[in-house]
């Protein structure tokens, strides 16, 4: 069954759209849309410094991707004002990736593949490091949740109960930089970000708590995976960018029809 | 103090602050302050706006590190806390009974038992943005004696109610420390509502101006030079529940 190309692609999509959903929430709660793309975006830094000293590809994007993670966490209140701070950072790492990328002229690379994904190529490996890399994220995001959720709330209701929001973060980040590692293969480094706010933002209308939210966004998510690549196959379109117009589409619906369906 | 507890051999505080100083960005919000919350006890902290009040509390449950000093909390201190202010984002759905339940998820029966002694019993499958100002301040109050409090922290717990509405509020708190004897420690600067209930007033201006009985306080020359004589009637006040005019000002956010 795995031999099927199609088969494959539709396990990877699946597989990393349950592992962000949980992620995608605390995304949408917390405001740090900013931060899936930041974190993203470096991870071009992490597949250029692979490529220039023949390091292992998944654990050089991780690494950026942490590195990356944490700085904007160090940083976040710290005089700059986040927007201005990620525009130096990101988009330096991006910028730094790419030139990175092009000084090595002895190597051919894709960068197509990184920047919007290559889901139809993906091989038995890769699968391997979507659903383990997926199970980590969620063994993190289950482990951490309610804590979490309350860091979220309110930073003192948390340290009131003995909760360090500020370590609770450090979690996120890590759930993050996993994702980023995950997801590059399937949507690409241009629209992981989408792929964690899209369905989680779809399960806002249709939910009246925080983990039917996530239960919700994986659903939601997997419909989006199955449905673009439906269509790229139909259509003959790139299936990364149809996988997340398939996630806006259902985020449309649910927007306009989903505050008839939910009673609070 | 350490003489006056060892005396009894019972009573240890539940809340030492010794020489605890604040800095906040390089300001000092709290100087050499020494106090403790003993069981049982309520305690009330009054100051004019910027004297430090929530930061005091904030420091309290060690969401802020001290400059200075240190502050000290009883091995597995069970805290309530209910927050000057919680801002709920609208994208985070969550309902009365599942916000109880945060860290810890409570039983319905529990859930309903919290709220009826915050006086709100039928809130249950509500959304917390659905509340009202004064149904959210009680579903917070439910949602902290749901800790089982060794010690109940209320920072301006009744702003934005009305002033029966605080008087209610309060009313219930000290309903809820006879009910489950935790010791209470409240900020306000709605000076009308909290004294008399009060076993000890702390008087914050950046530091401890005055301490004592609400009575003690009242009289002393540090806490008239902050308030003025505005607030001379201050425990008749709420004793007669009757309005007057005062000249301190309510209009302003307290958070540091």
């Amino acid at each position: 069954m795995l031999d099927d190309f199609m088969v494959r692609a539709a396990l990877a999509g699946v597989g990393v759209a349950i592992a962000a959903a949980p992620l995608g929430c605390f995304v949408v709660w917390r405001r740090m849309a900013y931060m899936g793309e930041a974190t993203a975006h470096a991870s071009v830094l992490g597949v250029a410094l692979s490529l220039a000293f023949s390091l292992p590809l998944l654990p050089a994007i991780l690494a950026s991707a942490l590195t990356m993670g944490l700085a904007v966490t160090l940083l976040r209140g710290k005089g700059f004002a986040m927007d201005t701070l990620l525009g130096v950072i990101a988009h330096t790492a991006l910028a730094a990736g790419l030139v990175t990328v092009a000084l090595l002229s002895d190597v051919r690379l894709d960068l197509n593949a990184f920047l919007f994904g290559d889901i139809l190529a993906v091989t038995k490996g890769d699968l391997a490091t979507i659903w383990i890399g997926g199970a980590l994220i969620l063994t993190v995001m289950t482990l951490r949740w309610s804590a979490l959720l309350v860091a979220t709330l309110n930073p003192d209701l948390a340290y009131a109960s003995g909760i360090d929001p500020k370590r609770e973060e450090l979690w996120l980040t890590l759930a993050m930089a996993l994702a980023v590692a995950v997801a590059i293969k399937v949507v690409g480094i241009l629209l992981i970000a989408a792929l964690l706010v899209i369905p989680a933002a779809g399960a806002r209308s249709l939910v009246k708590t925080p983990e039917s939210m996530a239960a919700f966004a994986a659903v939601i998510g997997s419909l989006a995976a199955l449905g673009g690549l439906g269509g790229a196959y139909l259509a003959d379109t790139p299936a990364g960018p149809s996988i997340v117009c398939a996630a806006a589409i259902i985020f449309l619906l649910t927007a306009l029809f989903g505050p008839f369906i939910r009673k609070d | 103090m350490p003489g006056m507890y060892w005396n009894t051999g019972v009573t240890t505080p539940l809340i030492t602050l010794k020489d605890l100083t604040i800095r906040v960005d390089g300001r000092t919000i709290l100087e050499n302050v020494n106090a403790s919350v003993s069981e049982a006890e309520i305690v009330t902290i009054v100051g004019p706006n910027g004297s430090g009040k929530s930061t005091l509390l904030r420091a309290m449950i060690g969401a802020i590190p001290p400059a200075e000093g240190t502050v000290h909390r009883a091995p597995n201190l069970r805290i309530g806390y209910v927050p000057q202010k919680l801002a709920l984002d609208a994208a985070l759905p969550m309902t009365v009974q599942r916000f109880l339940g945060l860290p810890r998820r409570v039983p319905a029966q529990e859930a309903v038992q919290a709220l009826e002694l915050a006086g709100v019993p039928d809130l249950r499958n509500r959304q917390m943005t659905k509340l009202s100002g004064g149904q959210f301040q009680r579903v917070l109050l439910a949602r902290a004696l749901l800790e089982k409090p060794q010690v109940l922290l209320l920072d301006e717990a009744t702003q934005g109610l009305d002033q029966p509405g605080a008087a209610a509020f309060y009313q219930r708190i000290e309903q809820v420390r006879r009910d489950i004897g935790c010791a209470v420690v409240m900020v306000s600067h709605d000076l009308h509502v909290v004294m008399a209930a009060s076993d000890r007033v702390l008087c914050l201006n950046g530091h401890i101006c005055c301490e004592g009985s609400p009575r003690t306080v009242a009289d002393a020359p540090e806490y008239r030079a902050l308030f003025g004589s505005g607030t001379k009637g201050t425990m008749a006040l709420y004793q007669h529940q009757h309005s007057h005019s005062h000249d301190h000002d309510h209009s302003h956010d307290e958070a540091h």
